[in-house]
């Protein structure tokens, strides 16, 4: 009888456990940290036609390196990527010394691919003033090209240097400099 | 007692493979039937304004954590992508419906193929609304 529980007991675990619900699975609930996370990713320009902040939006992503992938202006979106090294020189050093001298092979972080996409829109009842959302993600690729990270970025610095140098790209835009 | 042995062992083996496995028609034809799959993943909204919708749907994504991938106002779509070490696409369309509504379809798909829970399309929907100030409405 005991037997025969826990085989019943092992018979649902293991189906429970052949198809266990993944954690992107509430990844559509929206976190109590989203206003914050809004707050950080937002800017507000005013007396600004939409063409012209997505021109100087594009600017920015230019001057950070940035290739644009993909736009759609009657949507007010921009998608760019770069990809740039990794690898914290320091420890890519060691890294090799070891490689040479001990004869040990480690993966470490050597490439990463930021994409950022950008989104401006009208904001509601008021003529000339966007809000415009930009965000960070990156993937990140080891010295045995295997996927070591894959996140969004969120470090407030991030964005406020981006949106600091997007306040200079509209203005010097205006000026049509 | 051999033989119970026996059945554990091909318990163990075969139920976690049974759980997720997919050969190659039923990774290209889902085993769910289209029209409930089609009732979860969309709902109507009272407005004829397919862009006003579909930027309500790329804020609603970027407020879920989502970079949008690409955008066509023309086709009506919206996809973007969620890593967090895990890696979520998702495609939302746009069409008209009637004289006075909007269906927003979303599907969304993870490495191992599309997510086949009713909650995470629910929880979209709900921050959709909140987006729109609008109710999204079951599709009868």
């Amino acid at each position: 009888m005991a037997r025969s529980t826990t085989l019943g007991l092992l018979l649902v675990i293991l189906t429970v456990a052949g198809c266990q619900a993944a954690p992107e699975e509430r990844a559509m609930k929206l976190p109590a940290s989203s206003l914050d996370i809004r707050q950080l990713q937002t800017r507000r320009f005013a007396e600004i036609d939409e063409a012209t902040l997505l021109a100087a939006s594009a600017g920015v992503l230019q001057d950070l390196g940035f290739n644009i992938d993909e736009s759609e202006v009657e949507l007010g979106l921009i998608v760019a990527s770069k990809r740039q090294s990794a690898g914290d020189p320091s420890v890519e050093r060691f890294m090799q010394l070891l490689e040479i001298f001990a004869d040990v092979e480690i993966a470490v972080d050597k490439e990463q691919r930021i994409r950022a996409s950008l989104v401006s829109w009208p904001r509601r009842g008021v003529d000339n003033e966007y809000i415009v959302r930009v965000t960070f993600q990156r993937v990140v690729w080891n010295t045995e090209n295997d996927i070591t990270k894959r996140q969004t970025l969120d470090d407030p610095i991030l964005y406020q240097e981006f949106f600091d140098r997007l306040s200079k790209s509209v203005f010097l835009e205006a000026q049509a400099l | 007692m051999k033989i119970e042995k026996l059945i554990l062992l091909l318990l163990i083996a075969g139920i976690p493979a049974s759980g997720c496995a997919t050969g190659p028609r039923q990774a290209l034809f889902e085993s769910q039937s289209a029209v409930q799959q089609r009732s979860y993943q969309s709902r109507t909204f009272d407005t004829t304004n397919k862009q006003q919708v579909l930027r309500s749907i790329m804020a609603t994504l970027q407020d879920l954590g989502f970079v949008i991938d690409e955008a066509d106002a023309t086709l009506g779509s919206v996809s973007a992508t969620k890593l967090d070490n895990f890696e979520l696409r998702v495609t939302a369309t746009v069409r008209p419906r009637g004289e006075t509504e909007s269906l927003v379809r979303v599907n969304a798909t993870n490495r191992n193929g599309p997510i086949t829970n009713p909650v995470t399309y629910q929880d979209f929907f709900v921050a959709l609304g909140k987006a729109m100030f609008l109710t999204a409405q079951q599709v009868d």
